[in-house]
C-alpha cells in the first residue's frame, strides 16, 4: 500500500472524482470503438507511425483542440470562482492547481502545437517542397510533444497537480514548500514536450533554409514562411535555456541539489532570471508566426498585395535577435537598482517599434483594397485594434516605475491575455478556417463561423477589459478570493460573463466543424477557394501525398497569383518518379518509453527510470543501424492521382 | 593505412583527456578560488573548440560559413544572458 499511496492526490474533491470516471470512460469507448469498428490498424499505419507533414500538422491541431477544451474549462472554473466575493466554489488550493495548469496547457500545449500544426502543414507547402528536411525527426517532435502534454495532464487524476504556477518560481516550487508530486510534473512533462520543440527549430530552419523551390529566393518567400524561418531561430537559441533551467529545477526537486534554494548557496531568483530569459523569447514564438498567417490572410482578402514586405521582414529579424534582450521586465520588482530596471524598460519599449510597423504595414494593406469579410478575415480585422490595445498597456508595463503598480495584478493579466488572444488565438482560428479546405477537402461553415468570431470578440472584451480597472484599483492576480468591500465584485461578474461567452463561442466553433463534416459540399471547393496568392494553393485539395506532382518554379513573390493572372509558368516538364520517406513506428514507440521515463521520474521509482532511460537509448541505436531508404511513387501512380484531381495546370 | 587512421581524431581524444585532467587538479591542489576558476574556464572553452572542430567536423564541410554563422550567434546570445543576468543579480543588486 506503501507504494501505492503516492499515486493519490493530495486535495481530492468531487469534481476531480467525477474527472476521473469520465477520463476512465472515455478511453473505454475509444478503445471500444477502435476494436468495434477495426480501425486499430487504420490508426497504427495512417496515423501513429506517419512521417508526412500534413498528417503531423493535422495531429498537432487536434491535440490543440483538445488542450483548448481542457485550458479552457479551467478558465471558466477560475472566473466563476471570482465572480462574486468571499465564493466558496474552489479552495485556495484547487484555485492554485488550476490556474498553474490553465497557464501551462494554453501556452505550451495549445498554442505551441497550434502553431506547429500550421507550421507543419503550410510551410513545406508554401515553398514548394514535398515534406520537411528531416521527417522522421518531424514525428518524434510531435509525439515528444504529446507525450509531454499528457504526461502533464494525467497529474490531476494521478498524484495531484502544479500549484506553483505556470512561472513555478523557486522558493515556492522547491521541495520545501511544495511537497506533492505536482511541480515535478510540470518540471518533467514540459521538458519532454520543449525537447520535441527544439527539434521543430531544428527541422525548419533546415526545411526552410534547403528546400525551397528553385527560384525562390529569400526574400521572395511568402511572409508565414519567413516568420516561421525567425521563429525557428528564436526556439534554437531560447529552448536550451529552458531545458537547462528545468534540469536544474528537476535536480533541485528529485536529488536535493541547491541551484535555487535560499540556503547552501542556492540562489532562489536565478530562476525567475532563467525562466524568463526563455520565456520572453518564447512569447515572441508564439506571436511571429501569427504575424505572419495574418499576413497571408490580409492580402487575400484585400486583392492587393501585402504592403512593405521588405519591412516586415526587417521588423521580424529585429525582433528575433532583440526579444532576447528585454527578458528582466518580467521581474522589475524583484529588487534590482533603478540603472537596472530603466535599461530593461528601454529595450522594452523598443521593441514596440517594430510591431507597430507591421501594425501599419497591415492597415496599408487593407487601404483602398476590395476587402471580403470571410472569417479569416474578420479574425485578421478583429486582431488589429486589439492587439494594439494589448500593445499599448505592454508598454505602460515596461516603465519599471509603474510596473511597481501593475506587477502581480489583474492589469498584468489583462494585458497579456489582450495580446495572446487576439493575437495568437485570433490567428489560429482564423488561419485554421482559411486552411481548412487545404486540409481536409471542403469549407467550414461561414455563418456559424461568424458567430463564434463574434461571441469570441465580445466575450474577450467583456472578459478582459474590466480587469484592467480592477488591477489599477489592486486587485491582485493568482487569489482565490476576494472581499465584499473590495469593491471588486461587479466588474468580475462581468469579467465571467465575458468567459462564459468566449466559451460559448467554442461551443460554436466545434458545431461549425460538426457541421460542416456532415452539411458541407465536397468535390465543388476547387484547388483555390479563396482566390489566394502563394504556392499552397498551387497544388489540390486535399493535398496529395507528395504535394506538387512537379517542383514549381518560382520567379516572383506572389507565385501563384502571377501564375493566375499574369501568366507565369509554375510547373515545367514530364512528371518523374517521386522519392518519399517511409512511415516508421520507432518515434511513437520511442515516445511512449520517454512517458513511461517521465512518469517514473515524477514518483521517483527508480528501477523504472532506469529501464526507460535503456530503453530510449536502445530506440536511438536501432535508428542509427537502421537501413531505410524511403520508396517510390511511380509515374503511374502520379498520372492516375493528377487525373483523379484534373491534372497540374487546372486552374488554368 | 595512412589515411585509414584517424591521426585527428586520436590526437583530439588525447587531447580532451589531457584538458579533463587539468581541470580535475583543480579539485585535488589546493588553490586559489580565482586560479582555479581561471583553469577551469580555459580548459572549458578548449575543450568545447576541440569537440566542434575534431568531433563534430566543423570545418570540413562547404556550409560552415552558416555553422560559424549560428555559433557566434550562439556566443552573442550566451554572453548577453549571462552578463545581464550577473547585471541584474550581482552588479545591480541594491537589496
Ligand atoms: C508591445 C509589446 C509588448 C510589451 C512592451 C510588453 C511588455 C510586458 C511587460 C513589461 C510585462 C511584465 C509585467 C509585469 O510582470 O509586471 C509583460 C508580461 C507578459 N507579456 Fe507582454 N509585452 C508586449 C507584447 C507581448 C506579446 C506579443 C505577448 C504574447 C504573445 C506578451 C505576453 C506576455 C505574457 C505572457 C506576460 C506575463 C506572464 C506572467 O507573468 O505570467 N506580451 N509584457
Ligand atoms: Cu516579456
Amino acid at each position: 500500500m506503501g507504494f501505492f499511496s503516492r499515486f493519490l492526490i493530495p486535495n481530492p474533491s468531487p469534481v476531480i472524482y467525477s474527472s476521473m470516471v469520465a477520463i476512465g470512460v472515455t478511453v473505454l469507448l475509444i478503445i471500444f470503438g477502435l476494436t468495434h469498428f477495426k480501425k486499430w490498424f487504420y490508426l497504427w499505419s495512417g496515423w501513429l507511425t506517419t512521417v508526412d507533414h500534413k498528417r503531423i500538422g493535422i495531429m498537432y491541431l487536434i491535440s490543440a483542440l483538445l488542450m483548448l477544451f481542457r485550458g479552457g474549462v479551467d478558465a471558466v472554473m477560475m472566473r466563476a470562482q471570482l465572480a462574486v466575493p468571499d465564493n466558496k466554489l474552489l479552495d485556495s488550493q484547487h484555485y492554485n492547481e488550476i490556474f498553474s495548469t490553465h497557464g501551462v496547457v494554453m501556452i505550451l500545449f495549445m498554442a505551441m502545437p497550434y502553431i506547429m500544426a500550421l507550421m507543419n502543414f503550410v510551410v513545406p507547402l508554401q515553398i514548394g517542397a514535398r515534406d520537411v528536411a528531416f521527417p522522421r525527426l518531424n514525428a518524434i517532435s510531435f509525439w515528444l510533444f504529446f507525450m509531454g502534454a499528457m504526461l502533464f495532464n494525467i497529474s490531476f487524476v494521478i498524484g495531484g497537480s502544479p500549484d506553483a504556477g505556470w512561472s513555478s518560481y523557486f522558493p515556492l516550487a522547491g521541495n520545501e514548500f511544495s511537497p506533492h508530486v505536482g511541480t515535478n510534473y510540470y518540471m518533467i512533462g514540459i521538458q519532454i514536450a520543449g525537447i520535441g520543440t527544439l527539434m521543430t527549430g531544428i527541422n525548419f530552419l533546415t526545411t526552410i533554409l534547403k528546400m525551397r523551390a528553385p527560384g525562390m529566393t529569400l526574400m521572395k518567400m511568402p511572409m508565414f514562411t519567413w516568420s516561421a524561418l525567425v521563429t525557428s531561430i528564436i526556439i534554437i537559441f531560447a529552448f536550451p535555456v529552458l531545458t537547462v533551467a528545468l534540469i536544474m529545477g528537476t535536480m533541485d526537486r528529485l536529488f536535493a541539489t541547491k541551484f535555487f534554494t535560499m540556503t547552501d548557496g542556492g540562489m532562489d531568483m536565478l530562476w525567475a532570471n532563467l525562466f524568463w530569459v526563455w520565456g520572453h523569447p518564447e512569447v515572441y514564438i508564439l506571436i511571429l508566426p501569427a504575424f505572419g498567417l495574418f499576413s497571408e490572410i490580409i492580402p487575400t482578402f484585400s486583392r492587393r498585395n501585402l504592403y512593405g514586405y521588405r519591412s516586415m521582414v526587417a521588423s521580424m529579424v529585429f525582433i528575433s535577435i532583440y526579444s532576447f534582450f528585454v527578458w528582466t521586465h518580467h521581474f522589475f520588482t524583484m529588487g534590482q537598482a533603478a540603472y537596472v530596471n530603466s535599461i530593461f524598460s528601454i529595450t522594452t519599449m523598443v521593441i514596440a517599434i517594430p510591431t507597430g510597423i507591421k501594425i501599419f504595414n497591415w492597415l496599408f494593406t487593407m487601404w483602398k483594397g476590395r476587402i471580403r469579410f470571410t472569417v479569416p478575415m474578420l479574425y485578421s480585422i478583429g486582431f488589429i485594434p486589439l492587439f494594439t490595445i494589448g500593445g499599448v498597456t505592454g508598454v505602460m508595463l515596461a516603465m519599471s516605475a509603474a510596473d511597481y503598480q501593475y506587477h502581480n495584478t489583474m492589469f498584468l493579466v489583462a494585458h497579456f491575455h489582450n495580446v495572446i488572444i487576439p493575437g495568437v488565438v485570433f490567428a489560429v482560428l482564423g488561419a485554421g478556417t482559411y486552411y481548412w479546405p487545404k486540409m481536409f477537402g471542403f469549407m467550414l461553415n461561414e455563418r456559424i463561423g461568424k458567430w463564434a468570431f463574434w461571441f469570441l470578440t465580445i466575450g474577450f472584451c467583456l472578459a478582459f477589459f474590466p480587469m484592467y480597472i480592477t488591477g489599477l484599483d489592486g486587485q491582485a492576480r493568482r487569489i482565490y478570493t476576494y472581499s465584499e468591500s473590495s469593491g471588486f465584485g461587479p466588474l468580475n461578474m462581468i469579467s465571467f460573463i465575458g468567459a462564459a461567452l468566449m466559451a460559448i463561442s467554442f461551443v460554436l466553433i466545434v458545431y461549425t466543424i460538426y457541421y460542416s463534416i456532415r452539411h458541407a459540399p465536397r468535390d465543388v471547393v476547387g484547388d483555390d477557394p479563396w482566390d489566394a496568392r502563394s504556392l499552397e494553393w498551387a497544388t489540390h485539395n486535399p493535398v496529395p501525398e507528395y504535394n506538387f506532382a512537379i517542383i514549381p518554379q518560382v520567379n516572383s513573390r506572389e507565385t501563384f497569383w502571377d501564375a493566375k493572372y499574369k501568366g507565369h509558368e509554375l510547373f515545367k516538364g514530364d512528371y518523374e518518379k517521386i522519392h518519399m520517406p517511409n512511415n516508421s513506428g520507432g518515434p511513437f514507440i520511442m515516445s511512449c518509453i520517454f512517458f513511461v521515463f517521465g512518469f517514473a521520474l515524477v514518483f521517483s521509482i527508480w528501477f523504472l527510470a532506469i529501464i526507460g532511460l535503456i530503453g530510449i537509448f536502445v530506440c536511438m541505436a536501432h535508428r542509427s543501424f537502421e537501413i531505410d531508404h524511403g520508396h517510390y511513387i511511380s509515374v503511374e501512380e502520379i498520372k492516375a492521382t493528377e487525373a483523379k484531381f484534373g491534372g497540374v495546370n487546372k486552374w488554368k | 593505412m595512412k589515411e585509414l587512421f584517424p591521426a585527428k581524431q586520436v590526437w583530439g581524444f588525447v587531447f580532451s583527456l589531457i584538458l579533463t585532467v587539468v581541470a580535475l587538479l583543480v579539485y585535488f591542489f589546493n588553490m586559489s578560488k580565482a586560479t582555479g576558476m581561471t583553469i577551469f574556464i580555459l580548459t572549458a572553452f578548449i575543450q568545447a573548440a576541440v569537440q566542434l572542430v575534431v568531433f563534430m567536423h566543423a570545418r570540413e564541410t562547404d556550409d560552415s560559413k552558416s555553422i560559424f554563422m549560428t555559433l557566434y550567434g550562439a556566443i552573442f546570445l550566451a554572453l548577453i544572458t549571462v552578463f545581464g543576468t550577473i547585471l541584474c543579480m550581482i552588479w545591480g543588486w541594491s537589496y
